[in-house]
């Protein structure tokens, strides 16, 4: 199998080459590792939010969040307290015993009756993780009642009340976000595992980028021709960089799954669910990096182009926070990222979810990968001459 | 005997073009088992391209190449196992040792186990980098790069050998080591077809020689047949200072002059009669100006053949 040949002949200058070892598994597995020790509320591999809340049994409004969020929650990631009022929720959040509360004023049900109304949320900056968490639960529920504010309160930790700093912190959110469906998204995958597998997937598309580029390294070494002339259809130089190029991708993947789960208590769910999502992320990657090789001049040019698509497809795509979280167009958008979707598709394997939850995700991963595989490979005929 | 053997590579009215530029035109040779063939041309002259059609690498746009019976072309995986191919540019894995590079291109074209192991070990001795096979490439010397460029083309003993230009670029004692192994390999019975720009090259190593000029073989032969081409004519090297132009001007207007070409400080003329004519060179180039700082009267070789032929110095 001369594909295999080139392939492996690839894999051992790609190793003995530090820079693929760096970005493959060293940069992922540090800044992974990094995030998720800036976060104060993970401990001892176990992540659980402490949540609290206020005015949920006094209010119509309340209610309706205590059955429809609250009940639902995972009780692996999420601890609820109640509180009587928001002045004993405030004190909790500085102790930290809470990390952020959600407060339902005495008077949400009249103020959304006559179409106002604010859910307020306390944060700390000493869990800014579980503050977005919070934020983001209160807002896909505001979204869901047609009318209500959230309002934003920081508490500012052993600085005392600095009353001006907290009104300054108070925003009115637009109503305008998407609900998105609470079962299944973010908020279950847990802290470690998002950023994990954040990391993990982004630096998949610099991994997958020496394979694929190796093409044009034959050229620049010289070493095409001789290939070119070697008994082997000129097919198999193609596909011994596409397997290259995959084989790193799932080494670096494999590993970035093992050291996190060990490292950082990631939990990335069912293996055979991971494991689909994994390939299909990878052929994906490969095929994107790969149209991109075929339009470059220069082993430099194509790897300068690469970094680039690869940095705004993460950013897009939620490696680095959840994009669930912003505006509904960048939710929107980053459905054309393989991110979003290996992202996505992990959520929904998350607590305990079958390998059948991580199907509609690992086909449209498989969609990126075929209509871009099919694209490069039709292209890519033309670099296998002189 | 020798004329009854089937060639081993035979090339029928090949053809490449790019654009307007025909860089290969029509070029027809054979070369017999045990036979060194040589392509003699200037830098641009198409030897290149012609190579690389024959070793399968392009796509010709006519004609057809033949290696041990097989068609030739990019697909054709059979004929392709009987060529060695060395191509003009250093071909090497920098990052892999040598022995990496000739255990990667063995298995390639299909060697393994025991024959791969001493095949590897046969060429790195042949190549004289026994002592250095375990080091990565990008830590050899241009002489030595140059060796195991070589080496690999010869990892399969092929029946076809094909060198394109081997000592550019290489210095003196390395070259001479290359066009040494060069006819050790010739004398075992493979076929070689070489490139080059350099005369002398061609004139030590090859039993035939077809000397290439815009895309077209222009002559072919031994080196005998090529110079009698000549017809008895001499070749004179004559030093100048000044302009040169006006002398080669005047002195190709000259009955006794077939050909004149201009070099650096130096003029080339193919004469009808050396002894005869020299006294009236002599004075027309000094009645245009030009003063004269050395004549000789060269044997003839394959330079002055090429430049009869084509009114062209091999080299610039
Ligand atoms: N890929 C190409 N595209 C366009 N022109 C080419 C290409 N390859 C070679 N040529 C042209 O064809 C001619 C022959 O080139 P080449 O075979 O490399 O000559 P040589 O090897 O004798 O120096 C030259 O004029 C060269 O510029
Ligand atoms: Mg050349």
């Amino acid at each position: 199998m001369p594909a295999v040949l080139i392939a492996l002949k690839d894999l051992r200058l790609r190793l003995r080459d530090k820079s693929a070892v760096t970005l493959g598994l060293i940069a992922p597995l540090g800044l992974a590792i990094i995030f998720s020790l800036i976060i104060p509320d993970v401990s001892a591999g176990e992540f659980t939010m402490e949540l609290g809340v206020v005015g949920i049994e006094q209010s119509d409004l309340g209610g309706v969040f205590e059955s429809e969020v609250i009940d639902d929650l995972d009780r692996s990631l999420f601890a609820v307290t109640e509180f009587d009022t928001e002045g004993n929720a405030q004190k909790a959040v500085d102790r930290l015993d809470v990390f952020a509360v959600i407060v339902f004023p005495p008077d949400i049900d009249a103020a959304v009756a006559a179409g106002g109304g604010e859910i307020q949320v306390i944060t700390t900056n000493e869990a800014p993780i579980s503050g977005e968490i919070a934020l983001s639960i209160a807002r896909q529920f505001a979204g869901d009642v047609s009318g209500v504010q959230l309002s934003v309160a920081t508490a500012l930790f052993a600085g005392g009340t600095d009353v001006e700093a907290l009104a300054a912190r108070t925003v009115a959110t637009p109503l305008r976000l998407e609900v998105v469906d609470l079962e299944t998204g973010d908020r279950q995958l847990d802290i470690s595992t998002f950023f994990a597998a954040g990391m993990a997937v982004f630096f998949l598309f610099f991994t997958v980028q020496f394979g694929v580029s190796g093409l044009i390294q034959e050229r620049t070494d010289g070493t095409l021709p001789r290939l070119l002339a070697a008994p082997i259809h000129p097919a198999s130089i193609i596909a011994g960089k596409g397997l290259a190029a995959f084989a790193l991708g799932v080494i670096s993947m494999a590993v970035l799954i093992s050291a996190t789960s060990w490292q950082i208590g990631a939990r990335w769910g069912n293996p055979v669910g991971v494991g689909m999502l994994v390939v299909a992320g990878v052929a994906s990657a490969i095929g994107i990096m790969a149209v991109i090789a075929t339009l470059a001049r220069t082993a430099e040019q194509a790897s300068n182009i690469q970094s680039v698509v690869a940095v705004v497809l993460g950013l897009l795509g939620g490696s680095f926070f959840p994009v669930s979280q912003g505006p509904a167009i960048l939710s929107k958008l980053s459905l054309a990222t393989p991110h979003a979707w290996f992202l996505r598709g992990l959520g929904d394997l998350a607590g305990g979810a079958g390998p059948a939850a991580a199907v509609p995700s690992t086909i449209a991963l498989l969609g990126f990968a075929v209509a871009t595989g099919v694209v490069a490979a039709l292209r890519m005929r033309s670099m296998v001459r002189l | 005997m020798e004329e009854a053997a089937t060639p081993l590579l035979v090339c029928s009215d090949i053809r490449k073009t790019y654009g307007d530029l025909v860089a290969v035109d029509d070029v027809s040779f054979h070369i017999l088992p045990g036979e060194t063939y040589g392509l003699l041309g200037p830098n641009g002259a198409g030897k290149t391209t012609t190579i690389n059609i024959i070793a399968g690498i392009l796509d010709a746009d006519g004609g057809e190449v033949r290696v041990a019976g097989q068609p030739m072309n990019p697909r054709a995986t059979r004929a392709k196992a009987a060529v060695g191919y060395v191509p003009q540019d250093i071909a090497l894995y920098p990052d892999l040792t040598a022995s990496e590079n000739l255990v990667f291109f063995g298995r390639l074209v299909g060697l393994s186990g025991t024959t791969l192991k001493e095949r590897t070990r046969e060429i790195l001795e042949l190549t004289g980098l026994t002592s250095r096979a375990e080091d990565r490439t990008a830590t050899f010397s241009g002489g030595m790069k140059r060796r195991l460029n070589i080496g690999i083309g010869l990892i399969h003993s092929p029946q076809l050998l094909i060198l394109d230009e081997p000592t550019v670029g290489v210095d003196p004692q390395s070259r001479n080591a290359i066009l040494e192994s060069v006819d050790a390999m010739a004398n075992n019975g493979m076929a070689v077809l070489y490139t080059t720009h350099y005369m002398e090259e061609a004139e030590r190593l090859c039993d035939r020689i077809g000397i290439i000029d815009d895309g077209k073989i222009v002559a072919e032969g031994t080196q005998r047949e090529l110079v009698e081409k000549l017809g008895g004519h001499d070749k004179l090297h004559i030093g100048i200072t000044g302009h040169g132009q006006p002398a080669v001007n005047a002195t190709a207007m000259l009955d006794c002059v077939i050909r004149v070409s201009l070099g650096d400080a130096a003029m080339e003329l193919i004469v009808s009669d050396a002894r005869s004519s020299l006294a009236e060179i002599v004075n027309t180039i000094v009645e245009t100006g030009a003063e004269i700082t050395g004549i000789e009267i060269e044997e003839p070789n394959l330079e002055a053949v090429f430049l009869h032929l084509t009114g062209k110095a091999l080299r610039d």
